[in-house]
């Protein structure tokens, strides 16, 4: 692990909405990411964990604080500054359905956000060819995919293709925003095994949201828990997960059912306690 | 060059679907023949237009003159020839007037957002609220009736309407995550309108464009019907119908050339415009369903599926068994199949299960299992698409196949019950959630208003809301709120059977394990049976007592919920639990099935699973594979049980 | 409710200001002289200077503006350049008929186009066969060549309506009635098969939706959740529909009342085109503005009433 992290975030603060609707979406959220390792943010809807996400690449402005991108403030920066930052950071999106412009085929996608790098370092369009092949192949599917459009692809196949565009420019970061909540449980597996084997192999660094706890502690290296716009708790992700230390946490830990029927009941029975132990207060 | 040649290749995908539909060609045909022969009329019409013979006026068709004669002896046919040339050139000089100011102010408006929205949709409402045909009127009163103005105004006046059209298709798209991700690579927003909007509001403009131009032909020739147009004895539709008029009395024949070709033209523009839109709507999504069979380079060929005899229902061993003689419902060799009859896709087969009085029974399954299918065949809420082709539901003593519909509505709702996915979209929108729950207490008991109400107290307080939230309307109350109102009304006519669709499966965790709390404790005070159709495995492991797990469209097997979760008897069980993360050693690969569940078109004549199956022999694939029984009331749908009990570490 | 009509009421005088200008500064834009365009090349310089003064075309045109407006406001919009009637006399005059011809239409829309529509959607089969098939002949068909046909069956061939003209519904309600069926069936075929059309579009839609399964889940009378639940939801998008017809009436009420000889405002913004009567156009244009601005605000409202998620804003 290099001693540079490769995001850095501080007191950020993102708005939703405008004028005198104007609300405070998240606040003072904090967290460091190393490079090569996977940072997970965790919560439930409307806990600004996307929101989050969304700033760090800049599709939302930063109302607050700073995100340093491999010790660059990036809020600050001009719009050509940050467009170049684009080959660098890339994102992974939940819905694999929505992700894929229906319209393009996916050699056509893959070859898109090489379309911004400038021109003197920009790769012929042969080149380009071979790497969307290769991507393709890396992420299991056939590179004849590339002359195929995205409808005549499963979900799984279509976050795989996802994926493949994520990587075409060799990005640091990757933020994923949920990317196998919309998938069955066998294809999850698949999608989780190349992600991990993806930062093996290449040392990528990813911000992983998600609202499940399990997928979160088996892709992370440390968790944050964000409720209401700000970080509750964040560590180690053993730590987080085995021993949480905020209530949050604690609750959210105990709501997701686990698939052990004696486990699951000893949960149950804790939960119920810890709820009369509330209500009695 | 690469977005050009992209581009191409999908109108061509769009092209070539309108070029399938009989309509649109026909369509395409006349209106080619009609444009054609109005711009060709100087050298392919029969007549002068304007040459007059008083011998041969108001003559009917004959074969010298085929749409016959006006008053003045002139060819009708060749007087709508070259009239044509005004009425379909004032049109497209409408649509382009029309197209120039829409297509960049609507996409602008629905990307941008923002500033830009506001102004542009103040200036809509003002296009709006100006009555165009009084304007147009108005400019050819000063421009002293010249035509192409006249309809450059039409244009004008008629973009706001598509402004708002292109604005909201262009929403739409804009909530794609597609645009997200080119946006985070960096290409700039001009880019993104030009590369991905405009190519996907394509076909909503080409609907449109077709029948803007069907309308404006209605007023190009109404307004030449008036009399505002080239003077007399320059030919024009509107004009020529006018003549006709006139000559109501006399002549009515000539009606009927002069008004028909106005509506065959507007006619053909309509169908075509129907046509584009549905080719528009299967562009993206038919295409899904031939190319299944791609991609994973790993995966063994398919086995040849034999169609006909995987979809009929074979006789299963099951299907005679009776029922437990105090089960409360009872399905044997259930088959679903969606589409035309006889050309029905199957969409399960073969499905046996009980329930029992008071039990709580998880369906289990991923997406294309049929589990949902299952659950609404027992209800009888298929849908106009799906039948049941085959097998049986008992509930009790009553067989529900074939059941009137009169006498299924007094078992919905009394005796089986139903909640949804999407707590959200279980309710109206347009009526108070108080108002729904009385509903659902009056279908069934013949009970006044006041006491249904007293009634819809008690059942808000029995799922645990304040029962003030029935003067509520569902957009006022939460995702967790709407899924308990939705329990309250499934709970109003006191069913024997409650079948929840994956109810907790659109809630945060939190919300989820409170619903789950609530349907265990109704549960136990009603003693209702509960049959839980979900994909998650904690849930099932949480509130079930026994599982039936769904492949593929059929059960491939049954047992209590804590003897699954110890040894899975059914080699897909067995896999798909191994590949949930909890209980996984963080950051190793999971163990994964391989392969994907294969399309009912693509069912294989045997085991269901033979192409993902590591145990897999030759007979598997020979022959529909029939559920064991094992002891402690188990089923398996897998001849090498044994192999799987030696090979589980 | 108060607040969104009193909200849109302001929006509307703002509306009819921005769009009168907008009539007025369009009519500016003219190359040449209205003057004399209006009287034609053979006029004296004398008489162009005469109307050119009448229409105060010599003045700047924000002084024309104001002029006007200032006048309009105190409900005078001129003089009729031929006749010298004041406009509004002119208008006011033959208002009861366009309205006549309107409000009868848009009843006959709005009751066939709703049961066509919601009836086609439930029923499905010959039904939405047929509607399809009117459909697209009341689409094609240009509405004053309907209103020609009509006139020829039912007027000329049998004789039981008149072909033309038209009787106060003070001076006898039955022959108003009678003077009206063509003219109104010629009118409303056209709006009656796109209203049926979205009915039945987003009745299908509605039927599809989860609380339609969940009410039949429940045990509901299948009519209930048809005429209450289905109808409901389903009448909002067919509400703009209805809004945007009767606002297109307008236009097919000029040719309509042409066919039929209705001395209405159609007949009477025909004539003053054709003899460039520019004060009476503008009138008329005004007028329409006004009308169109109603129908919106009506449409506004019943939508306020049968949405709630508007009604809470």
């Amino acid at each position: 692990m290099s001693v540079q992290p490769i995001l850095e975030v501080t007191d950020l603060a993102v708005d939703h909405g405008s004028g005198r609707r104007r609300k405070r979406a998240v606040d003072h959220v904090s967290f460091t990411i190393a490079a090569g390792t996977t940072l997970g943010l965790v919560g439930e809807s409307g806990s600004g964990k996307t929101t989050t996400g969304m700033a760090i690449l800049g599709m939302l402005p930063i109302a607050g604080g700073s995100v340093l991108f491999d010790g660059r403030d990036i809020t600050g920066m001009r719009r050509s500054e940050r467009r170049a930052l684009g080959s660098e950071r890339q994102v992974i999106f939940q819905d694999p359905y929505s992700s894929l412009d229906p319209s393009k085929t996916i050699g056509y996608t893959l070859a898109e956000p090489c379309r911004i790098v400038p021109r003197e370092r920009r790769l012929s369009t042969a080149e380009i060819a071979d790497r969307s092949a290769m991507l393709l192949r890396r992420v299991g599917l056939s590179d004849d995919a590339a002359r195929r459009y995205p409808a005549q692809f499963s979900g799984g196949q279509r976050q795989r293709i996802a994926i493949a565009r994520a990587l075409m420019l060799s990005p640091r970061l990757i933020v994923c925003d949920e990317p196998v909540s919309a998938l069955d449980l066998s294809v999850q597996a698949e999608v989780l095994n190349l992600l991990l084997e993806l930062q093996r192999d290449l040392g990528l660094s990813l911000l992983f949201i998600s609202h499940d706890l399990s997928v979160v502690r088996h892709v992370s290296h440390t968790i944050a828990v964000l409720q209401g716009g700000q970080i509750v708790e964040q560590g180690p992700a053993q730590q987080v997960y085995e021993h949480p230390q905020n209530d949050y946490t604690r609750t959210l830990l105990a709501a997701a059912p686990v698939p052990d029927p004696r486990e699951q009941r000893l949960r149950r029975e804790e939960r119920q306690r810890s709820r009369t132990m509330e209500r009695t207060q | 060059m690469r977005a050009s040649s992209a581009s191409r290749a999908m109108s061509a995908g769009l092209g070539r679907r309108v070029l399938r539909k009989p309509i649109a060609v026909i369509s395409g045909f006349v209106l080619i023949v009609i444009v054609g022969g109005s711009f060709a009329a100087p050298w392919i019409a029969p007549y002068d237009p304007l040459e007059q013979n008083l011998r041969i006026a108001k003559e009917g068709p004959s074969l010298a003159h085929l749409l016959g004669t006006d008053s003045l002896g002139r060819d009708i046919l060749s007087r709508l020839m070259f009239g044509g040339q005004e009425s379909l050139s004032g049109v497209v000089v409408a649509v382009l007037s029309m197209l120039i100011l829409a297509i960049p102010l609507g996409i602008v408006a629905g990307y941008l957002g923002g500033v830009f929205d506001r102004v542009i949709l103040r200036v809509v409402d003002v296009l709006l609220s100006i009555p165009g045909t009084i304007i147009t009127l108005a400019v050819l009163a000063i421009f002293d009736n010249n035509m192409v103005v006249a309809m450059v105004s039409v244009g004008v006046l008629a973009s706001g309407a598509f402004i708002r059209v292109f604005r909201s298709a262009t929403l739409s798209v804009r909530q794609e995550l597609y645009i997200g991700a080119a946006r985070v690579s960096g290409l700039s927003q001009a880019r993104i309108m030009v590369d991905h909007v405009l190519p996907q509001i394509r076909g909503v403009l080409l609907v449109q464009v077709t029948l803007f131009a069907a309308a404006t032909l209605g007023i190009q020739t109404g307004l030449a019907f008036l009399a505002f147009g080239p003077p007399p004895p320059a030919p024009t539709w509107g004009g020529m119908v006018a003549e006709a008029a006139s000559l109501i009395q006399t002549d009515p024949w000539m009606l009927v050339p002069t008004g028909g070709v106005i509506a065959l033209t507007t006619l053909a523009l309509c169908l075509l415009g129907d046509a584009l839109r549905d080719a528009n709507q299967e562009r993206f999504t038919l295409a899904g369903l031939v190319g299944e069979k791609v991609v994973k380079t790993t995966a063994p060929p398919p086995a040849t599926p034999s169609p006909r005899l995987a979809t009929a229902a074979d006789p299963d061993d099951e299907a005679g068994v009776p029922g437990a003689p105090d089960a409360l419902l009872t399905v044997r060799g259930l088959s679903v199949g969606f589409g035309a009859a006889g050309r029905e896709t199957t969409a399960i087969q073969r499905v046996d299960f009980d329930v029992s009085p008071g039990e709580i029974v998880g369906l289990v399954g991923e997406s294309g299992s049929g589990k949902t299918v299952t659950a609404l065949a027992v209800l009888g809420l298929l849908g106009a698409n799906g039948r049941i082709t085959a097998g049986s539901v008992r509930l009790g003593s009553d067989e529900l196949v074939g059941m009137s519909s009169a006498k299924l509505r007094e078992v919905r709702g009394a005796r089986i019950a139903m909640i949804s996915q999407e707590p959200m979209g279980a309710l109206d929108p347009s009526f108070r959630v108080g108002s729904q729950i009385v509903e659902a207490i009056r279908a069934h008991e013949r009970v006044g208003r006041a006491e249904a109400r007293t009634r819809s107290r008690h059942l808000l307080e029995a799922v645990r809301l304040d029962p003030a939230i029935a003067s509520r309307y569902p957009h006022e109350i939460s995702g967790g709120m709407a899924q308990r109102v939705a329990i309250a009304m499934a709970l109003a006519g006191r069913p024997d059977l409650l079948i929840a669709d994956e109810p907790t499966t659109a809630l945060d965790v939190t919300v989820q394990a409170d619903i789950l709390e609530l349907l265990r404790t109704l549960q136990a005070e009603t003693g209702m049976a509960v049959i839980l159709v979900s994909h998650d495995w904690g849930v099932v492991a949480d509130l079930c007592s026994r599982a039936i797990v769904m492949y593929a469209g059929e059960v491939v097997e049954r047992a209590a919920v804590a003897d699954v979760f110890e040894t899975a008897r059914h080699p897909y069980t067995a896999a798909l639990l191994r590949s949930n993360p909890h209980g996984a050693e963080a950051g190793t690969l999971l163990p994964t099935i391989g392969g994907s569940v294969p399309a009912p078109h693509q069912w294989p004549h045997g085991c269901h699973f033979a192409d993902r199956c590591p145990l897999v022999t030759a007979e598997c694939r020979e022959a529909p594979v029939e559920m064991v029984h094992l002891d402690g009331d188990r089923a398996s749908r897998c001849i090498h049980i044994d192999e799987l009990a030696e090979a589980k570490v | 409710m108060a607040r969104l009509i009193v909200t849109r009421l302001l929006l509307s005088i703002v509306l009819i200001v921005i769009s009168s200008i907008a009539i007025f500064f369009l009519m500016s834009l003219v190359p040449g002289d209205p003057a004399r365009t209006i009287l034609g090349a053979n006029a004296t310089p004398d008489a162009v200077a005469r109307l050119q003064d009448q229409l105060g075309l010599n003045q700047p045109l924000l002084v024309q503006y104001t002029t006007w407006l200032g006048g309009a406001v105190r409900g005078d919009l001129g003089e009729s350049v031929f006749s010298g009637d004041p406009v509004v006399t002119l208008i006011l005059a033959r208002v009861p008929v366009t309205l006549s011809l309107i409000l009868l239409s848009t009843i006959v829309i709005a009751a066939l186009g709703t049961g066509l529509g919601l009836l086609s959607a439930v029923r499905g089969g010959p039904v939405g066969t047929f509607l399809d098939a009117i459909s697209l002949v009341g689409l094609a068909l240009p509405s004053y060549w309907v209103a020609i046909v009509l006139v020829a069956l039912f007027a000329v061939a049998i004789r039981i309506f008149p072909a033309t003209g038209y009787t106060a519904l003070t001076d006898d309600p039955g022959a108003w009635l009678l003077s009206l069926v063509l003219p109104v069936a010629a009118l409303s075929l056209g709006g009656v098969t796109i209203v049926a059309k979205q009915m039945r579009d987003s009745a299908m839609d509605v039927l599809a939706r989860d609380y339609i399964r969940v009410l039949r889940s429940t045990g509901v009378r299948e009519r209930t959740i048809v005429l209450k639940h289905v109808l409901r939801n389903a009448a909002l998008p067919s509400l703009t529909v209805l809004g945007l017809t009767v606002v297109g009436a307008l236009t097919g009420a000029v040719f309509v009342e042409n066919v039929f000889v209705l001395p209405g405002l159609g007949t009477l913004v025909t004539q003053a085109t054709t003899s460039h009567d520019l004060p009476v156009v503008l009138g008329v244009g005004v007028f329409f503005t006004l009308f169109v601005i109603i129908v919106n605000l009506i449409i506004d409202v019943l939508y306020g009433v049968l949405n709630p998620k508007v009604r809470v804003q």
